[in-house]
């Protein structure tokens, strides 16, 4: 087995060879602008764009048309809200978002404040989900925008997404949904599920980096963006900027293979999480999991190892590849705005791991992290003055901690 | 986070752990920071005459929480009372190359060593018996 071994498939996702097989082309012969109209290396280069285009729009029930090729999730999301905020702003200025959002949302959201844009900001239920009737309560008449993530990043919940976009439909406020985490693991399905704006990105499907989408609703209701970019009106003047064919060709071929293996992919990931979870529950005392035991991606996993830090555990499974929701490995020394705003307690959220498991990931693999997982936490918690309080019975609780900070 | 070797060293081979007997007079334990924190340190020294003769830890924490009270024990072990007091934190962060972000470590095994004198003094002061909670 080749060391380290690869668990932070939330964080970005090998590129799948046949996607790499796909772009190759595109860096070299086909190296043609698709947007030079006056010959054949221009519309080669816009005829697989489009292909690409069709099968983004394919795995996520949408019309070609609707969608926007962008960098990556970061950048359609900051289209989306600033798009229509920007173009709704005359009809309202309120946006409801949640706490459990990326980073991208709640920043884009946090600028528009500053533009004197109202945003509300729904707490999760304690498994982490945004429920439809958190949504109705926050809406108003001024609302413009609802944005509710699909799939959370962290703890893998899965929002009400359907229910969601009924309600924002029926009450005629535009519906984004951050789907980053979930294409390509869940059905998505933007008619049925009433979305009129969904972001996604390419590394997170086994696609390159540096490239995404952002799907706008062409009907009921057409959706408008003013654009967040100047230049050549690429994108239906959506988003200005010579694209990146071999990276939107390689994200098209990555959603192709999604939408033909989805199944096969959900299976094998659940399965593989499932007898990591099993074998590390029943070896490995004192765990939590975090996030919604049923409704959560296949592929994620998010444990909490009571009285021990996240960042030494993490050192101590130095050949596992995972990440922590402790503070201690964040250059910010915040701990996970998600797990607080569940209401997970401080000190489990400094002692959270997240486990992600792929399409490339093994039976295998997951039997080796097991061991060293047990191992690496058996030894802190001989190390832990907490594990000892404990066994001797002192609930942690009611002990008045000195802290400097 | 990149680590120094010597943290590295620390945490895989960590030096005196374990516990002493807080009920003892010639024992004084320290303990400082906070779960909510992510770190709590609990230092244990045992004093014949004015010399630490015996030091232990237990440690809550990151790589480097750990290594700082590790080395910690190592220095107070064989030094007299004084000669801990007068460890600062910036020998700490300057022997284990600690990044900037780390320095509070560095100062919370300074304030564990400070915390296990005092227990100690207190016991020595009013040495009738031991409080019922040691742990502050």
């Amino acid at each position: 087995m080749k060391l380290p071994l690869y668990f932070d498939y939330q964080a970005t996702t090998p590129l799948d060879p046949r996607v790499l097989e796909a772009m190759l082309p595109y860096f070299t012969e086909e190296f043609g602008n698709a947007a030079s109209r006056s010959h054949p290396f221009g519309w080669r280069a816009e005829e697989a764009v489009e292909h690409a285009r069709a099968q983004i729009a394919s795995l996520i029930g949408a019309n070609p048309k609707e969608i926007v090729f962008t960098s990556g999730a970061t950048e359609s999301i900051n289209l989306a809200i600033k798009g229509v905020a920007d173009m709704y702003g005359e009809k309202g200025r309120h946006i409801v978002t949640s706490l459990i959002e990326h980073k991208a949302v709640l920043d884009t959201c946090k600028h528009l404040e500053k533009q004197g844009f109202e945003v509300t900001y729904l707490e999760p239920t304690t498994t982490g989900r945004v429920t439809a009737e958190a949504v109705e309560k926050a809406l108003r008449p001024d609302t413009i925008l609802v944005s509710v993530m699909w799939a959370n990043n962290e703890v893998g919940t899965l929002n009400p997404i359907r229910e969601i976009g009924a309600l924002c439909h029926a009450r005629g406020v535009l519906f984004l949904t951050d789907a980053t985490q979930a294409v390509g693991k869940i059905p998505v399905d933007v008619e049925a599920d009433h979305v009129d704006l969904l972001c996604l990105s390419g590394h997170k499907l086994y696609g390159p980096k540096g490239v995404g989408a952002l799907y706008v609703r062409r009907k009921n209701p057409r959706v408008r963006l003013t654009a967040q970019m100047d230049g050549g009106g690429h994108e239906r003047g959506m988003r200005s900027g010579t694209l990146n064919v071999p990276g939107i060709v390689g994200l098209g071929r990555a959603c192709e293979i999604a939408r033909e293996e989805r199944e096969q992919d959900y299976r094998h990931t659940s399965a593989l999480r499932d007898h990591f979870e099993r074998r590390v529950l029943a070896e490995v005392g004192h765990v939590k999991l975090n996030g919604d035991p049923e409704q959560r991606l296949p592929n994620n996993s998010n444990l909490s190892f009571a009285f021990v830090e996240g960042e030494s555990l993490i050192m101590g499974i130095k050949d596992l590849a995972v990440s922590s929701g402790s503070a201690c490995t964040s250059a910010s020394l915040e701990p996970s705005h998600v797990l607080r705003a569940m209401g997970v307690g401080e000190d489990m959220a400094h002692s959270s791991i997240r486990f992600g498991f792929g399409r490339f990931t093994t039976r295998e693999q997951v039997d080796f992290a097991v061991d060293q997982l047990a191992a690496a936490v058996k030894r802190l918690r001989e190390l832990s003055p907490l594990y000892e309080m404990a066994q001797e019975g002192i609930d942690l609780s009611t002990v008045k901690w000195q802290s400097a900070h | 986070m990149a680590y120094s070797d010597k943290v590295i060293d620390h945490y895989n081979n960590p030096r005196n752990v374990g516990s002493l007997d807080k009920a003892k007079p010639t024992v004084g334990t320290g303990v400082v920071g906070a779960p909510e924190c992510g770190d709590v340190m609990k230092l244990q020294i045992q004093v014949e005459g004015d010399r630490i003769v015996d030091a232990k830890f237990k440690t809550f924490g990151c790589g480097s929480a750990i290594a700082s009270s590790s080395l910690a024990t190592e220095w107070i072990k064989g030094r007299t009372i004084d000669e801990a007091l007068g460890i600062r934190n910036t020998q700490i962060v300057e022997e284990l190359s600690l990044p900037p972000v780390k320095i509070h470590c560095s100062v919370l095994a300074e304030d564990a060593i400070k915390a296990a004198i005092a227990d100690y003094k207190a016991k020595q002061a009013e040495p009738v018996s031991a409080p019922e909670a040691s742990k502050s």
